[in-house]
C-alpha cells in the first residue's frame, strides 16, 4: 500500500505491506532506530513515540493508519549536540543504565509533562478537579507504561521532576 | 500476522457498507485487535479503519446526560471536565486502566469490545472455546487465578477486562449502534451475552454493526467510587473491581448502583444486591448480606477461589467508604 508519513517535520513516501507497524516503518524503512522494539505488544513502552503531540505505543498501530498525522520520534526531540531538556536531565540524573528503554522513556515523559500542564488527572490524583503537581507519586503512576529492566526508576523520576520544575519556573 | 485488506472509511455509512463480510473487523485504536492479530488469535481478512469518521465528540444530551462519540479516547474521556465533575466514577475507572500510551489510543467503542485476557484465549497451543468453538476450555482446570466466578459456563470462564465498562454499567449507560440502513440503542445491561455454549459470541451486535456512541444518563449524584484490586498498583487488570454510586439520606441508603469487574464475562450488576441495600441503615451486617446475595451463585475453579472472599471484602470496604458520615 502506498501512503505518506510525516515524521519529525519531513514527509516520506512509503509503499509497505498493510501489516507494517508504525514502529517497523520507522525503524526498518525510515532508518529511525531510536524507537526500540521491546515486547512488541504494548506492555514495555520502549517504542513510545508522539503522534499529534500524544504519546502512543508505535508497535500497536499500523503505519498506514497514520497518513496526515504528525509523528515525532526521539530523533525529532533533540540531537547529541542539542539535547532536549529531558535528554539532558536523564544524563544528569543517571536515568538509564543500558539505555534501551530510554528513547521511549523520554518520548513518553515529554508528552506526559504536557498532559500534566493540560490538567489531566491520574489514578493517584486525590481531587479530580484540582491542578496536579509532578510529585514522585504522580510521575511514577503516569510513567507506568514504560518499563526499565535496569530499574533506573529513581533517576528517571528525578530527571522528569527536574524538567517539570524548570518548566514551571519558565 | 496474517495478511488482510485495508479500507479507510470516510463516513459511517461507508464503514458499515464495507463491513458486510464475516471476516471483517473495524479498527479504531487497535491496541487490543493488533495485539491479538500479531498472535493470530484473531485473523480478520479485512480491516475497515474508522478513525476518519466523525465520531469524536462529547456532547450534552437533551435529558442532561452525555453522548460520548465512539472514537473519543480513554484519555480524553477521563480528562473531560464534565465527566470529572458529574460522573467521577467513570473518570476514576478509566484512569485505573492500562497505561498513558494505551489510553491515548484506546477508544470508547473499542474498550467495550476488548477481548478477555484469559491466558488460554491467547495461547493457540491450548484449547479455548472462545477462540476455537468446540475445542474445549483449558482454563477450568488450569491457571484460572484471574478468571471468572460469576456467569461462567462449562464452556468458558473468561472475564471481561474493561474498567470503563464497569463504571458505565453502574451509571446505566446505553450503546448507540449503526447497522445496514438502521441504527438502534442498546442498554449496556443488554449488550453483552453470557458464554453459555457459545462463548465466541460476546455481544448482541449483528455482523457489520458499528458502535457510534455511548450515552450516559443525567448525573446520578451520590458518592462515586471506583475501587480496583490488582496484583500491582498500576497498569494491571482487575482481580476484583467495584464501581459504586451510593447516596445516603436521613441515615438510610437512598441509592445504590453497583457494578463489578473481574468477576464475570461482562461488567456485572445485580439488582437484588441493590434492592437489599436501598432503604436500609448502613452497617457491617448489611454489607455482608449484600455480599451474600451477590455471591450466592459464585463458583470458584481452584486458582480463583480467593476472589469470593476478596469480592465480599472489597464490596464492604467500598460501601463503608460510600456511607461514612464525614465525607
Amino acid at each position: 500500500m502506498q501512503f505518506q508519513l510525516d515524521v519529525n517535520g519531513e514527509r516520506h513516501a512509503l509503499d509497505l505491506d498493510t501489516r507494517t507497524s508504525l514502529l517497523d516503518a520507522l525503524r526498518d524503512h525510515l532508518g529511525l532506530t531510536g524507537s526500540k522494539k521491546g515486547c512488541d505488544h504494548g506492555q514495555c513502552g520502549a517504542c513510545t513515540v508522539m503522534v499529534n503531540g500524544r504519546r502512543i505505543n508505535s508497535c500497536l498501530t499500523l503505519a498506514c493508519m497514520h497518513e496526515g498525522d504528525e509523528i515525532t520520534t526521539i530523533e525529532g526531540l533533540g540531537r547529541p549536540d542539542d539535547l532536549s531538556p529531558l535528554q539532558r536531565a536523564f544524563v544528569e540524573h543517571d536515568g538509564y543504565q543500558c539505555g534501551y528503554c530510554t528513547p521511549g522513556q523520554i518520548c513518553s515523559a515529554t508528552a506526559m509533562l504536557d498532559e500534566i500542564k493540560a490538567g489531566w488527572p491520574s489514578n493517584v490524583t486525590g481531587d479530580l478537579e484540582a491542578q496536579v503537581e509532578a510529585s514522585i507519586e504522580e510521575v511514577s503512576e503516569r510513567m507506568s507504561g514504560n518499563l526499565c529492566r535496569c530499574s533506573c526508576y529513581p533517576g528517571i523520576v528525578d530527571a522528569i521532576r527536574q524538567v517539570a520544575k524548570e518548566e514551571a519556573r519558565a | 500476522m496474517r495478511a488482510f485488506d485495508y479500507v479507510r472509511a470516510g463516513d459511517t455509512a461507508e464503514a458499515v457498507r464495507e463491513a458486510g463480510g464475516a471476516e471483517t473487523r473495524f479498527i479504531a485504536g487497535g491496541t487490543n485487535l493488533l495485539d491479538l492479530m500479531k498472535l493470530e488469535v484473531m485473523a480478520p481478512g479485512k480491516l475497515v479503519d474508522i478513525n476518519r469518521l466523525d465520531l469524536g465528540g462529547i456532547e450534552a444530551t437533551g435529558e442532561g446526560g452525555l453522548r460520548i462519540g465512539a472514537l473519543v479516547t480513554n484519555s480524553d474521556l477521563a480528562a473531560d471536565a464534565r465527566v470529572r465533575r458529574d460522573w467521577p466514577v467513570l473518570s476514576r475507572a478509566l484512569l485505573a486502566g492500562a497505561s498513558g500510551q494505551l489510553r491515548n489510543k484506546a477508544t470508547t467503542g473499542g474498550n467495550l469490545l476488548q477481548r478477555t485476557r484469559c491466558y488460554y484465549f491467547y495461547d493457540r497451543g491450548e484449547p479455548c472455546n472462545k477462540r476455537e468453538p468446540g475445542s474445549g476450555c483449558a482454563a477450568k482446570d488450569g491457571m484460572n487465578r484471574i478468571l471468572a466466578i460469576l456467569g461462567t459456563s462449562e464452556h468458558c470462564i473468561a472475564t471481561h477486562p474493561s474498567d470503563m465498562a464497569v463504571a458505565m454499567r453502574a451509571l446505566g449507560a446505553r450503546v448507540e449502534v449503526e447497522g445496514q440502513g438502521s441504527g438502534r440503542e442498546i442498554a449496556l445491561e443488554d449488550f453483552y451475552r453470557l458464554p453459555g455454549d457459545t462463548p465466541h459470541i460476546e455481544t448482541v451486535l449483528e455482523p457489520g454493526e458499528l458502535i457510534t456512541a455511548v450515552i450516559l444518563p443525567p448525573p446520578a449524584g451520590g458518592r462515586q467510587i471506583y475501587r480496583k484490586v490488582r496484583d500491582r498498583s498500576s497498569y494491571a487488570f482487575a482481580l476484583v473491581s467495584v464501581a459504586a454510586v451510593v447516596a445516603v439520606e436521613n441515615g438510610r441508603i437512598a441509592k445504590a448502583q453497583l457494578a463489578f469487574g473481574g468477576l464475570g464475562p461482562m461488567p456485572w450488576r445485580d439488582a437484588d444486591v441493590e434492592d437489599a441495600l436501598v432503604g436500609e441503615t448502613p452497617s457491617a451486617a448489611l454489607f455482608d448480606r449484600a455480599g451474600d446475595i451477590l455471591l450466592a451463585e459464585a463458583k470458584g475453579y481452584g486458582g480463583n477461589d480467593f476472589k469470593i472472599p476478596l469480592t465480599r471484602r472489597t464490596l464492604a470496604a467500598v460501601l463503608t467508604q460510600a456511607t461514612e458520615d464525614d465525607q
